[in-house]
């Protein structure tokens, strides 16, 4: 059945001239002649003119026709779907945080560098490295800072030039060659073996004193634990490398293993997958890094650390790669984060790998009949299943995940890791229920079965939502990502 | 624990499901050596309430800007934020949703982008908008890399007149990527001197108004780009943007901002909001994601994330940018602030803005500062003291007053200067007492 | 699949048909249902020199971008203008009006050297 819902109208196609949305402030200083104080006035200004309700009920519709974390069940492989805590929103709502600001003197902000110190503490110890800084704003920005650290750190041993290249998993997620372009980087796959994993003998071929590092996820992107880790690091740095750990899939780790004891230099971490920040429809995110010692000179200035007593913030790092981001990071996200991180403490950290990873094999191993596991191995926090049997019936795992939306589920990841044809990739988060998982599973099996003897059901889905498959070559070859007032307007 | 249910009987259950008799058996592939042994050396627990007292304890530790009145700018300002900003991005709908890689699941979300990529076009006078980038500086850094992408100089030509922390990060990329920066003199406060601006630049930037609240003549950047065949990008205040004449009337090729004066808290400089516009001609090379208007096989209208081939995750080493994450959520505070305000409310704000500036410039002029620049301005500007500005800030603010930035950091000649910002929000009284405080302060 | 007889063949799914010394050059019908619904066309510049197997521009569809690779070497005479408007003419007509390039060859036997539609056909069947 269709969903039964007002279609959202464009907010610009709402409104009349004149409307204003909000109480505004009126200022009770002396007039001006704007012109003689600011010179030329614009004369148009595209926003849009509605009431306050009008705006607000504009928003409502559009939330009633969008899927979050608290409407359902959301198994995005490698995103940590998992519950964001409401208390979260209360701590980073606080004024005394709220209303800071970056550059206010550091003696009037001793409750942000506490909070901020105290992250970076919890996470080192997590973690297993000395060293953390907050100041990237997202994964992908943490990733590139800490193969930014590697290039200091390579450029101040005057091998800066030779070592060129950074190995990359054939697995890896997209974000890490760009990353590795972004530091002017050429980038050189290695296969994963039929195992799933690094393939050792590829490995040996490839390294060579031109190999600045190499990024590993661990666990992989194909869900399991890398078992020669330290092999693997004692070889990169046999050769003079440095070895990052992508922290993507953290959750399967925390409390029960620490990549710093894996041999890694340093790694990323993502706060809004792993401790429990907000997506919020794509951002922010939160890219905390950690490292070793021997990358800690090159850390992005300002440095914040404890002293003591105090927490201080140290700007004179002669080696430091600069700046990353505008001020400290997502200070009001690490505020979300450190509450999470204190719901849990040292009593209750392992409860969320233990629990995350229990999720994903008993998901696993109850869909396993249906959507075989792409390796003959336990899981970690999430697992990769393959369709390929449905190829001959005309189903791809595409139509798979639209049809779960009409059983009213959001779809796992499809078509990563890019090694695994037809997957999909399942991660259920510790937070969710057996009876969600059970539900989900029995939703898959079903459809599997409807993959055999009624495909069209899938082919046609979703039917549920307010749109069906979109015509994504139009929205390309007929290229429109704003609304004008018609069609010929500039 | 509250956000994880499992009972005893659950896991009893799935475990037997499963064919094992512990979690333990599900690490065996984790090396004994590497596990960890007992608890991490971290604080134990609290139950929600203690949570909440603890967190509030520790904001009390800092003066809040709430208390203190807020004449501190310098990229982040305490403006006017609607009631209705949070109530629409605390919806679970929106607070807890993913990435619209689903666009069927997603429309709401991404109608919103496509509202906000308008509207932040609109502001800035550019043909088109992306769904956000981090914040201002790294978008002013990604537009120089992909004013390098076009046209394949290797030269970054910026004036010094930018934001110090920007200039920062900028540096940064660009040693990262292997691209060189030059820096353009300021006189007066203004950008002056453009002859760095040659055949090897790959762009100009200027900002706009630039960080001493100066409202330059964008013409003149243009005109020295448009010589040297470079692109021409402006960092842009978007408040500013009620009322001044948008960069896009000025030929702009690439306009980028911190969109944190559209309905974000200050919140000690994060989460932020990039913004980043183009011209048409440039779209293929922007970074981040951008959502594009369609419809289904049956017709109806609707949204979906597009030109997604420049992205990472399938262009890998040579997309765009790195990109992933943005700042969604941001983005969606910032368009409800735009559709709250509209054009009447953002005109007003500006008006408001300039208003109380002008008030606050003469106040404190007559309480013994000098304004350094001859120079229009908008919401800032740069007050020289016959006081080192560190004392004074120090005395002003046990008055209960942040009197704005100290500059000899930043700028050695502007050692005896305070950059002051004046909003909306400021009140004749405010200003009046700030006034007071320095006249005694200077004494 | 449709593999004409009278063009020669690469590995990469390139086909050219040899015209005196110019070579037109576009990508077979295997390639263009693998991309599906092609959106955007990158072409190198007319005029530019490029050698055999160089990555000279892409082929974009909704989800994937394929390198193209000129499968001989030469200076780029013509490129075809009207995919910007019609990209879907590559997936129409891959041997036809979805040419890409034509190439002034620099080296003769070494484009006739390229694999027949017999071998093209062979590297399919894997």
């Amino acid at each position: 059945m269709k969903k039964q819902v007002p279609v959202p109208k464009l907010i610009f196609e709402q409104g009349r001239p004149g409307r204003i949305g909000a109480n505004i402030p009126v200022p009770n200083t002396p007039e001006v002649n704007l012109t003689e104080a600011v010179g030329e006035i614009r004369e148009t200004l595209g926003l849009p003119e509605v009431g306050e309700l009008e705006m607000l009920r504009h928003f409502t519709h559009l939330s009633h026709v969008n899927y979050g974390i608290e409407t359902g069940f959301y198994p995005l492989g490698s995103c940590t779907m998992k519950y964001n805590p409401k208390i979260n929103e209360r701590t980073a709502s606080l004024p005394g945080f709220a209303a800071t600001h970056p550059m206010q003197p550091v003696s009037t902000a001793r409750g942000n560098f506490e909070i901020l110190a105290r992250v970076q503490e919890i996470l080192e110890e997590i973690t297993g490295f000395p060293e953390v800084t907050l100041q990237p704003v997202a994964g992908a920005h943490g990733e590139m800072t800490c193969l930014m650290l590697i290039k200091a750190y390579h450029e101040s041993r005057g091998e800066g030039e030779q070592r060129s290249v950074i190995l990359v998993p054939d697995s890896a997620h997209g974000t890490n060659p760009a990353s590795a372009a972004r530091c002017g980087y050429s980038v050189k796959s290695v296969p994963t073996d039929a195992a799933g994993n690094t393939d050792i003998e590829a490995l040996t071929g490839l390294l060579d004193n031109s190999i600045a590092g190499l990024m590993l996820t661990n666990p992989s992107t194909l869900a399991l634990f890398e078992p020669n880790i330290e092999k693997i690091c004692e070889m990169v740095h046999s050769v003079g490398g440095q070895v990052f750990c992508d922290g993507a899939n953290m959750n399967a780790m925390v409390g029960t293993t620490r990549p710093g004891d894996h041999g890694f230099d340093c790694m990323h971490l993502n706060l809004h997958k792993t401790f429990s920040t907000p997506h919020g429809g794509g951002g922010p995110g939160c890219g905390a890094i950690a490292l070793m010692n021997h990358l800690e000179p090159f850390l992005p200035t300002p440095v914040i650390r404890r002293e003591g007593e105090k927490v201080v913030l140290l700007k004179n790092r002669p080696q430091s790669i600069g700046r990353v981001s505008s001020f400290f990071g997502q200070f009001l996200m690490e505020v979300r984060a450190y509450t999470y991180l204190m719901a849990y403490g040292k009593e209750r950290m392992a409860d969320i790998s233990r629990h995350a990873v229990l999720n994903a094999n008993y998901v696993r191993e109850r869909l396993k009949e249906v959507l075989p596991p792409a390796h003959d191995r336990p899981c970690m926090h999430e697992c990769v299943l393959t369709a390929q049997q449905y190829k001959k019936n005309g189903i791809r795992a595409l139509d798979i995940s639209k049809r779960l939306i009409d059983y009213g589920f959001h779809p796992p990841t499809n078509y990563f890791p890019l090694i695994v044809p037809e997957c999909l990739m399942i991660e259920p988060t510790e937070t969710e229920t057996k009876e969600t998982l059970d539900a989900f599973c029995d939703a898959l099996i079903a459809i599997c079965g409807e993959a055999i003897s009624n495909p069209e059901l899938l082919h046609s889905a979703p039917t549920t939502q307010i749109v069906g498959r979109l015509d994504e070559t139009a929205a390309v070859k007929n290229l429109d990502v704003r609304w004008k007032p018609c069609k010929s307007c500039p | 624990m509250a956000y994880i249910p499992h009972t005893e009987e659950d896991r009893r259950e799935m475990l037997a499901t499963i064919g094992i008799n512990s979690i333990d058996e599900l690490f065996r592939e984790i090396p004994e050596n590497l596990r960890v042994h007992g608890q991490l050396n971290i604080p134990s627990f609290l139950s929600e309430d203690k949570l909440y007292s603890h967190l509030a304890e520790l904001s009390r530790r800092n003066s809040d800007l709430v208390e203190t009145v807020c004449f501190l700018g310098a990229g982040i300002y305490d403006r006017y934020i609607p009631s209705t900003v949070a109530a629409v991005i605390q919806r679970g709908e929106f607070l807890t949703a993913y990435t619209p890689y689903q666009p069927e699941l997603s429309q709401g979300y991404l109608q919103a982008i496509y509202e906000f990529q308008t509207m932040v076009a609109n502001l800035y006078g550019m043909d088109l908008a992306n769904a956000s980038m981090y914040d201002g500086a790294t978008s002013m850094a990604e537009a120089a890399i992909m004013a390098h992408g076009v046209n394949g100089r290797s030269k970054i030509a910026i004036s010094r007149a930018v934001h110090p922390h920007y200039r920062e990060v900028l540096r940064t990329y660009c040693w990262s990527v292997g691209l060189d920066i030059v820096e353009i003199d300021t006189e007066g406060g203004i950008t002056s001197n453009f002859t760095p601006v040659d055949s090897e630049a790959a762009c100009v930037i200027v900002q706009y108004p630039n960080f001493f609240g100066v409202i330059e003549d964008l013409g003149k950047a243009r005109d020295a780009a448009r010589a040297a065949g470079a692109m021409f990008i402006v960092v842009a205040d978007p408040t500013a943007m009620g009322l001044l004449k948008p960069p896009g009337e000025f030929d702009a090729d690439i306009v980028v901002g911190e969109g944190q004066p559209l309905g974000i808290p200050m919140g000690f400089g994060g989460p932020l909001l990039g913004l980043f516009s183009c011209k048409d001609e440039f779209v293929r090379r922007i970074p981040g994601r951008i959502v594009g208007r369609t419809s289904d096989h049956d017709g109806n209208n609707g949204y979906v994330m597009t030109l997604r081939t420049r992205e990472q995750d399938i262009r890998r080493e040579k997309a765009t940018s790195n990109i992933c994450t943005n700042e969604a959520l941001m983005g969606l505070a910032a368009t409800v602030y735009m559709e709250a305000m509209g054009k009447n409310g953002l005109r007003a704000v500006a008006e408001a803005t300039v208003r109380n500036t002008q008030y606050a410039m003469k106040k404190l002029t007559e309480a013994g500062g000098k304004l350094r620049f001859q120079q229009r301005v908008f919401g800032e500007f740069v007050l020289e003291i016959p006081k080192s500005p560190a004392s004074v800030q120090e005395a002003l603010l046990k008055k209960g007053i942040l009197c704005g930035l100290p500059l000899g950091d930043y700028y050695p000649e502007l050692k005896n200067c305070l950059l002051v910002a004046v909003t909306e929000i400021r009140t004749k009284e405010q200003i009046d007492h700030f006034a007071a405080e320095l006249k005694e302060a200077l004494k | 699949m449709n593999v004409p007889n009278d063009l020669k063949y690469t590995k990469t799914h390139e086909w050219v048909r040899l015209e005196n010394d110019v070579a037109t050059v576009g990508i077979t019908d295997y390639a263009q249902s693998e991309l599906g619904d092609i959106v955007f066309v990158e072409l190198p510049a007319v005029g530019r020199k490029v050698a055999a197997e160089e990555n000279v521009g892409s082929i974009e569809s909704v989800k994937t971008v394929s390198d193209f690779y000129s499968p001989v070497g030469g200076e780029v005479a013509e490129v075809n203008s009207s995919l910007g408007a019609n990209s879907e003419l590559v997936n129409e007509d891959p041997y036809g009006k979805g040419w890409v390039l034509k190439v002034r060859l620099s080296d003769k036997a070494a484009a006739e050297a390229l694999l027949g539609p017999d071998a093209y056909k062979a590297t399919l069947d894997h």
